[in-house]
C-alpha cells in the first residue's frame, strides 16, 4: 500500500489545510445516507453514439467517488449532465433534489465543475479570473480581494497574479482553475481529471485540499481520472465504465480483492534476469515489467502459485536477492475488468467522448 | 435577474475586447477612413474637382426633395461638398455601429466556442437568458457607442471642411441626427441577432463573421441607393428604416436565444 501524505502545514489556505490528512487512510470512511447526485436508468447518445445506456449511479453527501474508464467510456457525459449542460434522453438526474437543466443556476451555484477544457480566460489576468468567478458565483464582497490573494499565493501564483494567463504553462492554468473552482467553496465538485497538468509537487498538494474538502468540510466530489493510483488513494467508492455501462462499481479495496490478482515481485543478479523473466512469464497471464537492477514485476500471479514460481527460480539455481508478493491495487483491477471485456466482447469501442468532443 | 453576474461577464468581455489589437486597431482604422478622411475630403470637393458648374449643380437639385435643396447655400461652388456630406457619405454612419457589432458578437459568442472557453462559463450559475443579455449588452453598447463618437467626429470634420466655403455649419442636418441616434444603433441590434442566430452553429469567430457579414448589406444598399440618386434617405424613410431593423433585431435575437440554450451548446462542446 502506498504511504499517505505527510502533514502539510498553510498559514492561511483558502482550502482546508492538508494536515487532517497526516496517517490517516483517505478510504474507509463511512458513506452517506441520502444521494446528493444520482443518475437512475440515464441513456445518452450523439447521434449513433451512444455514450450512456441505462446508467444508474448514485452518489452521497461527502463521498469521494472516482470515475474511472477509457476515453469514451461516458466520465464527460456524466459530468455535463449532472451540471445541466446535457439533458438526459430517457431516465433522470438529480443533484441535491433538483433537476441540473431546469434549476440549473440554483444547481450550479453549489457545484464546481473543472472540466477537461479550460475555465479561465487566456485573456484575463489570474486575479481577473478569480475577480470574474467570485461575481458570478456571488461570492460575498467582504475580504474578497484578501481572499483572492491567498488563493494565488495558495496555488503558487501570488508572483504572476497580475500577468495574462495566455501566456501561462499547462500546469499554471490547471492550477488557476482548480484556484476558480474551489472559490467558490462549492458542496459538490465535479473534477475531469485535476492533477494531469501537474507536477508531482502540485499533485500533491492538490490531493491533500481534495482529500481535506472531503474529510472536513464533507464536500461531495466526483473525480474522473486516468490516475489510478490516485483514484485509489482519495476515492471512498470507485465506479468502472466501459462504453456508457458500470463495470464495476465499490471501495477500492473490495474491487481489488474481487477482481484483482495481485502480482509478485521478483530480485535477481543481472546474469540471471532474462532467465528469471522466462520462469516468470511462464506462471503469469501478463505482461512481466523488468526495469535496470534485475528486478522484475508481473501482475495475475495469486498466492497459490508463489511456492510454485520459488521452486522453478531454485530449480534453475539463479542468484534470487528477493521474492515478494504485491497485494493487488486498482490498476489490477482495472486491468482485469478491461481484460476480461475484451475477451468477452472484443476490443471495446471508444468514442463516445470522442463523438461528444466532435 | 442577476445584475452583478450580468455585470460581470460585461466587463470581462469589455475588458479582453479593450486588451485585443485585432479590434482595437479596426475600431480605430474604419472610422477614422469613413468618418473622418472621406468627409474631409469631400468638404475639398471644389478644390480637387475644380469650380462646378451652375448648369451641373442645377441638375442635381432638381433630383433632390426640394426641403433638402432648399438647405443647400446659394453658391455652386459650395454645394457639391455640401451635398457630398449632408447626403452621399452621411450613409456611411450606421456601418460602423453595424460593423463593430458583428465583430463584437461573432468573438463574445462563436469566440468563446473556440478559445474553449464556452464549457465554462455554461458551468456557471447565469441563467441562459442572462448570459445572452450579457452578451449582448457587452456587443451593443461598444458598437453603438463607437458609432455615435464616429458620427460626432464626422459631424465636426464635415463643419471645418466645408465652413470656410459656407461660412455656416452643415451637420447635423435632421437626416444625419437620425441616422446617427435611431438608424445606426437599430441596425446594429439587427447585426446583433443575425450573429447570434449565426453562432448557433459557427464554431469560430471568422465562421460567424463571414456568415454574419452579410448584414452590413442594407447599409450598402442604403449607401449606394442614395449615392445613385435611386432613393433619396428622408427622416421619415429613416424612421421607418430604424423600425424595420428593430423588428428583424427582435425577431432574430429571439429566434437565436431559444436556439442558444445551454443544452444545445452543451451538445456542440468540443
Amino acid at each position: 500500500m502506498r504511504a499517505k501524505p505527510t502533514t502539510h502545514e498553510r498559514g492561511h489556505a483558502p482550502y482546508p489545510a492538508a494536515s487532517v490528512c497526516a496517517g490517516e487512510s483517505y478510504v474507509d470512511r463511512p458513506s452517506a445516507e441520502a444521494p446528493v447526485l444520482a443518475l437512475d436508468h440515464v441513456s445518452k447518445s450523439f447521434g449513433q453514439v451512444t455514450a450512456l445506456a441505462d446508467l444508474s449511479l448514485h452518489v452521497g453527501a461527502g463521498e469521494v467517488v472516482g470515475l474511472l474508464g477509457h476515453n469514451g467510456a461516458g466520465k464527460t457525459t456524466t459530468v455535463r449532465l449532472l451540471a445541466g449542460l446535457l439533458a438526459p434522453e430517457s431516465g433522470t438526474v438529480r443533484v441535491a433534489g433538483g433537476d441540473p437543466v431546469d434549476d440549473g443556476p440554483g444547481v450550479r451555484a453549489h457545484m464546481g465543475v473543472l472540466p477537461a477544457a479550460l475555465v479561465v480566460d487566456g485573456r484575463l489576468t489570474a486575479r481577473q479570473n478569480l475577480r470574474f468567478a467570485a461575481d458570478v458565483f456571488g461570492v460575498a464582497q467582504d475580504g474578497l480581494d484578501e481572499r483572492i490573494d491567498a488563493m494565488l499565493v495558495d496555488f503558487d501564483l501570488g508572483d504572476r497574479a497580475d500577468e495574462r494567463v495566455a501566456g501561462f504553462s499547462s500546469g499554471m492554468r490547471q492550477r488557476l482553475s482548480l484556484a476558480r473552482v474551489l472559490l467558490p467553496d462549492p458542496h459538490i465538485l465535479l473534477l475531469d481529471e485535476p492533477t494531469s497538468a501537474l507536477d508531482p509537487v502540485a499533485a500533491r498538494q492538490v490531493r491533500r485540499a481534495l482529500a481535506s474538502l472531503a474529510q472536513e468540510r464533507r464536500r461531495t466530489i466526483v473525480l474522473c481520472t486516468h490516475d489510478l493510483a490516485e483514484a485509489e488513494l482519495l476515492c471512498d467508492r470507485v465506479v468502472v465504465l466501459e462504453e456508457g455501462r458500470i463495470v464495476a462499481d465499490g471501495r477500492p479495496v473490495d474491487l481489488a480483492a474481487e477482481h484483482g490478482s495481485g502480482g509478485v515481485q521478483v530480485e535477481v543478479a543481472l546474469a540471471d534476469v532474462d532467465r528469471a523473466r522466462q520462469i516468470v512469464a511462464e506462471l503469469a497471464p501478463g505482461d512481466v515489467d523488468r526495469d535496470g537492477n534485475g528486478r522484475l514485476r508481473a501482475t495475475g500471479v495469486g498466492r497459490d502459485l508463489l511456492p510454485v514460481l520459488v521452486q522453478r527460480l531454485a530449480a534453475a539455481e539463479l542468484t534470487v536477492y528477493e521474492i515478494r508478493r504485491l497485494d493487488p491495487s486498482l490498476e489490477d483491477v482495472y486491468l482485469a475488468l478491461h481484460a476480461s471485456r475484451n475477451v468477452a466482447t472484443g476490443p471495446a469501442v471508444t468514442g463516445t467522448d470522442a463523438a461528444v468532443r466532435a | 435577474m442577476n445584475t452583478r453576474a450580468i455585470r460581470a461577464v460585461v466587463k470581462r468581455d469589455l475588458t479582453v475586447v479593450m486588451g485585443s489589437k485585432g479590434v482595437v486597431l479596426p475600431a480605430l482604422i474604419v472610422p477614422a477612413i469613413l468618418l473622418v478622411l472621406l468627409p474631409a475630403l469631400a468638404g475639398l470637393t471644389p478644390v480637387l474637382l475644380g469650380s462646378v458648374s451652375a448648369a451641373d449643380m442645377f441638375r442635381v437639385l432638381e433630383a433632390l426633395p426640394p426641403e433638402a435643396s432648399a438647405r443647400l447655400s446659394g453658391n455652386p461652388a459650395t454645394q457639391a461638398a455640401e451635398l457630398a456630406v449632408t447626403y452621399l457619405l452621411a450613409p456611411l454612419i450606421p456601418i460602423v455601429p453595424v460593423m463593430f457589432a458583428t465583430v463584437l458578437a461573432a468573438d463574445a459568442l462563436a469566440g468563446e466556442k473556440e478559445r474553449g472557453t464556452l464549457e465554462g462559463l455554461l458551468l456557471t450559475p447565469l441563467r441562459d437568458r442572462e448570459l445572452i443579455l450579457a452578451k449582448l449588452i457587452a456587443s451593443w453598447v461598444p458598437a453603438v457607442a463607437i458609432g455615435l463618437v464616429g458620427a460626432t467626429l464626422y459631424a465636426v470634420v464635415a463643419n471645418i471642411a466645408v465652413m470656410p466655403q459656407t461660412g455656416r455649419l452643415v451637420l447635423p442636418t435632421p437626416e444625419f441626427a437620425v441616422m446617427a441616434l435611431w438608424v445606426g444603433p437599430t441596425f446594429g441590434a439587427a447585426a446583433l441577432g443575425a450573429i447570434v442566430l449565426v453562432s448557433v452553429r459557427s464554431n469560430s469567430t471568422q465562421e460567424a463573421f463571414q456568415l454574419g457579414g452579410v448584414v452590413v448589406l442594407p447599409v450598402v444598399v442604403i449607401v449606394v441607393t442614395q449615392a445613385t440618386g435611386v432613393v433619396l434617405l428622408s427622416v421619415p424613410l429613416l424612421v421607418v428604416s430604424g423600425f424595420v431593423a428593430l423588428v428583424v433585431a427582435v425577431v432574430l435575437l429571439a429566434a437565436g436565444s431559444a436556439l442558444l440554450s445551454r443544452t444545445r451548446m452543451g451538445e456542440r462542446l468540443g
